[in-house]
């Protein structure tokens, strides 16, 4: 395992929070404010920024009110390399409790990379039901995909290499907000 | 052809000799032990450094011919022995065909004549077939040639016929060696009965089915008079009935194998069937009753109970291997590191376990002694060489050992059966 | 949080955080179950094989259910119909699943140590779904599963085991996998059918049912096999009956809200009564749903990189 060091940071608490609530609204825009939409966040850290985008989508203008259901996967079970690990990784909670049949999904997550985490999200979702649509919101894109997969709704894009490694940072897991490049030492 | 042994520490209990001195061969017999002998005619063997004993008689082999020469020949076993400095063997009689008839007695006698690497002795059948039900012609087997009787690998269950047996072998003196387990108590078990046994989920043997049979034979050789000889004694109960029998000066005599003075059950642990023999591994507190049996002489004889087996019959489920280990190659190694070494028995001591004691026990007369005009079977060991067994280094056919890389001290480096050179073989 | 063995032959030597580590990978595959696609991708493409020297029908549904459900194909050889009855070894028998490249191979043999001998020899993970008196850790942990989801704790819980434990591998594993949870464990049963030397274990001995089952919270039932009366183990089904049933009446020496459990499959009426079986404290049923979710969580576990040998 290479050692990582911090480079820079390339989000602070306030561009994440501005962040979070510019993808609330981009996503209420697209949704006719929130009808028939439901948030899933993929383990761990998607879980909660779906948790904030459901809290701005209340707060944010254009939305027309009742509940968003929020659903939450592992994707571990779906993914194409867990025989290939050493040790197969410890799997969390997926929990959707609501019929997916027919509803507009906004899947979450933290960051958007080779996209296989999202293609393993997607089938997992398919085998719940059958949404009207799935539609994908990412914190950072940083490039460098291996699959044909693109974000509907993007916090940051940026340019990143194999090399480097972005960190994502949020209170309720790490004990502070921002998000972090890390470059071999 | 003469042989001159020279500079050796000659340990000889029975001659109640011991000290550096040389010893000369010649004709196959003992011509002289006496310091600086010289002698232009024979071959020298420096055995500076080394311990000079008479040759050592395993009184409890199993050679498998006829009928299993996969396992083991006359001629392999008895190269193993030489191996293993072993000048002498008792064959057990459980052979296919078993040796309860003369003809074969002499198939085996003739066969080691011709391809024999030391001296053989066969063992006839209590029973014929060993089925423990009818006497064999004791009479006949002893004319052929049998140094004792024996239905080892079975008990004589009916104390009925082995009473007959003690008395009737009274008038060809020939000791009766009993296998001693109560075949009810033992039915299905693998292993020593204790926490082992449990944890394994293996059904036990306990140590009250060879103490049974050991009391009850001790009463019946005190019935009858005749000459008892306890197999392979294990446990520490059965120690001790002998030792009071023997103060009670009945007619009884004991062995007992390097396996049980030196592993307990917990040896099985991974269930590896080349810790599988009857009778079984048994505990600590056994070890340490045999090793204080051999020191007060209850017991009197160290033999190995060499049993080999093939690979196939042994790669198998615990409960379906068959009972038994090799032994010759190692007794000595065994005896030497955990009795001579740990200070349990002396040099001496050791000699009367593995020599004396045998020859005095089953009449072999000239043998356990290297008094000049006794026969010239004698081991020459170097006491300090260290070394540890793998699997190819074993003569024997069969490779079934506890003991395989298990480190050793000393090593019986020449082998003279008979005034000739038995080990190193020559190439 | 992992498991870094090749195979899993038993609870004896397992640590407690291993055995932990088991039972917290159960809840996501128990969660799939009430899914209508009770299917997830983990195991696609890996074969696994069910070797099952002794008939089982419970047993190896189970763990067929469980390798389909994680997608895995499956092959069941049961050897009454096999080339085993020609005489093939144990060893050949593995050789032969080698060379075929199986990934899992899931054994029930009539041998202590079956398992052991094959899985000492071979790349494949092997999991004992039984071995003579030895060990059956997959129904270990499906019990302790159980009662931790029911009672949210191990530590310190009163669990008494009830039967002829002298031959079972299941109150083996059972004893394995409590105490070193920090269970308080009883066995009862006649002194023919309990090993003497289990105390070493750190159980509590009980000839008296009625004495064992004071205050318990657990309840854990074993099958009688008839066959044993033959042995002389006990002189009369009725006898055993008379002594060691499991009444609703024998229960109310224990908590009130005690748990009853038996691995299946029961003789009702002879090591429990009818009234307990289908009575509200039994969770006989959750323990085969539970089976199901805690060998796909084992099959998960034992399917990482292959270990060396």
């Amino acid at each position: 395992m290479e050692k990582y060091t911090e480079k820079k940071i390339v989000m602070s608490k306030d561009e994440i929070s501005q962040a979070i609530k510019r993808l609330a609204r981009e996503i209420a825009d697209k949704n006719e404010g929130g009808k028939d939409l439901a948030i899933v966040g993929v383990q761990t850290r998607g879980v909660f920024i779906a948790k904030r985008i459901i809290d701005e989508l209340k707060n944010a203008g254009g939305y027309k009110g009742g509940e968003i259901p929020l659903g939450v996967i592992d994707i571990t079970l779906y993914r194409d390399d867990v025989s290939s690990m050493e040790t197969p990784p410890q799997v969390k909670e997926t929990d959707i409790p609501f019929d997916l049949t027919g509803k507009k999904i906004v899947l979450v997550d933290d960051v958007l990379y080779t996209g296989r985490s999202i293609r393993a999200a997607l089938d997992e979702l398919m085998d719940f039901g059958r949404p009207e649509n799935i539609q994908l919101a990412v914190l950072v894109d940083r490039g460098l995909r291996e699959l044909p997969i693109e974000p509907n709704f993007t916090g940051k894009k940026m340019d990143t290499s194999k090399r480097e490694l972005i960190s994502v940072e949020l209170e309720e897991v790490d004990g502070a907000d921002r998000v972090v490049l890390m470059g071999e030492e | 052809m003469k042989i001159l042994i020279k500079g050796g520490k000659v340990v000889d209990p029975a001659a109640k000799f011991e000290g550096v001195t040389d010893v000369l061969v010649a004709d196959g017999r003992i011509a002289e032990v006496k310091a600086n002998i010289k002698d232009p005619d024979a071959l020298v063997i420096d055995a500076r450094g080394k311990i000079v004993v008479p040759g050592l008689i395993d009184i409890h082999t199993h050679l498998r011919e006829p009928g299993h020469e996969e396992e083991e020949t006359i001629a392999s076993g008895t190269k193993a022995a030489a191996h293993g400095g072993v000048t002498s063997i008792f064959c057990m009689p459980n052979t296919h065909p078993p040796l309860d008839n003369a003809p074969a007695v002499e198939f085996v006698l003739l066969k080691a004549q011709k391809e024999g690497h030391v001296n053989v002795f066969p063992i006839g059948c209590i029973t014929k077939n060993s089925a423990g039900e009818e006497l064999a012609e004791i009479g006949v087997l002893k004319k052929a040639g049998v140094i004792a009787v024996s239905d080892d690998g079975s008990p004589v269950m009916n104390s009925q016929v082995m009473r007959r047996a003690l008395q009737y072998t009274k008038m060809f003196n020939l000791p009766v060696i009993s296998h001693c387990e109560d075949k009810n108590l033992t039915k299905g078990g693998a292993m020593n009965d204790g926490h082992t046994s449990m944890v394994l989920g293996l059904r036990g043997i306990p140590k009250q089915a060879e103490e049974i049979m050991v009391s009850r034979d001790i009463m019946l050789a005190e019935l009858t008079g005749g000459h008892l000889h306890i197999a392979h004694v294990s446990t520490a109960g059965s120690v001790e009935l002998i030792r009071q029998a023997k103060a009670r000066k009945t007619n009884v005599t004991a062995e007992t194998c390097p396996h049980y003075f030196s592993l307990t059950d917990e040896e099985v642990k991974n269930y590896g069937t080349n810790t599988k023999m009857n009778p079984p591994l048994r505990s600590a507190e056994d070890i340490e009753a045999i090793k204080i049996g051999l020191a007060d002489g209850t017991i009197d004889c160290i033999c190995t109970d060499h049993a080999p087996h093939t690979e196939e019959e042994k790669n198998k489920e615990y409960d379906l291997a068959p009972f038994g280990i090799i032994g010759l190659e190692t007794m000595l190694g065994i005896t030497i590191t955990e009795l001579i070494e740990k200070k349990v028995l002396t040099w001496a001591q050791a000699v009367e376990k593995l020599a004396v004691n045998p020859a005095r026990i089953f009449g072999l007369a000239g043998r356990g002694t290297l008094k000049p005009g006794s026969i010239a079977d004698i081991t020459i060991i170097d006491p300090e060489r260290e070394y540890s067994f793998s699997e190819k280094d074993f003569v024997s056919k069969s490779k079934n050992s506890p003991f395989i890389g298990r480190k050793l001290k000393g090593f019986p480096e020449t082998t003279i059966v008979g005034g000739r050179i038995a080990w190193p073989l020559k190439e | 949080m992992t498991l870094q063995r090749k195979d899993l032959l038993g609870l004896e030597h397992l640590d407690a955080k291993e055995i932990e580590t088991i039972l917290n990978t159960v809840p996501p595959f128990k969660s799939l179950f009430t899914r209508s696609i009770k299917k997830v991708p983990t195991l696609r493409g890996k074969t696994v094989v069910n070797l099952f020297y002794e008939p089982s029908t419970r047993t190896r549904t189970s763990f067929e259910i469980a390798s389909k459900r994680l997608s895995a194909d499956v092959v069941n050889i049961s050897v009454a119909s096999s080339s085993v009855v020609k005489g093939e070894s144990l060893i050949d028998t593995g050789k032969t699943l080698e060379a075929m490249k199986a990934d899992i191979i899931i054994i029930r043999h009539g041998l202590a140590g079956a398992p052991a001998v094959l899985a000492r020899n071979q790349h494949a993970s092997h999991i004992n779904a039984g071995d003579g008196f030895h060990e059956h850790p997959s129904q270990g942990l499906l019990d302790l599963y159980t009662i931790r989801e029911k009672k949210k704790r191990l530590k310190g819980l009163k669990v008494l085991l009830v039967g002829d434990i002298l031959h079972s591998r299941v109150a083996k594993s059972n004893i394995w996998g409590l105490t070193k949870l920090g269970a308080e464990v009883r066995v009862s049963g006649p002194p023919t059918l309990i090993p003497s030397r289990i105390t070493d274990l750190g159980v509590k001995v009980f000839y008296n049912l009625d004495e064992a089952l004071k205050d318990v919270d657990v309840v854990n039932i074993l099958r009688i096999q008839l066959e044993r009366q033959q042995e002389n183990l006990f002189p009369s089904v009725h006898e055993y009956i008379e002594l060691y049933q499991v009444t609703a009446n024998r229960l109310r020496a224990a908590k009130p809200d005690v748990m009853i459990m038996h691995p299946g499959p029961m003789n009702r009426g002879i090591e429990i009564s009818s009234e307990v079986a289908d009575g509200p404290n039994a969770v006989i049923y959750e323990q085969v749903t539970n089976g199901i979710a805690v060998r796909m969580a084992i099959l998960y576990l034992l399917s990482g990189k292959k270990k060396a040998i």
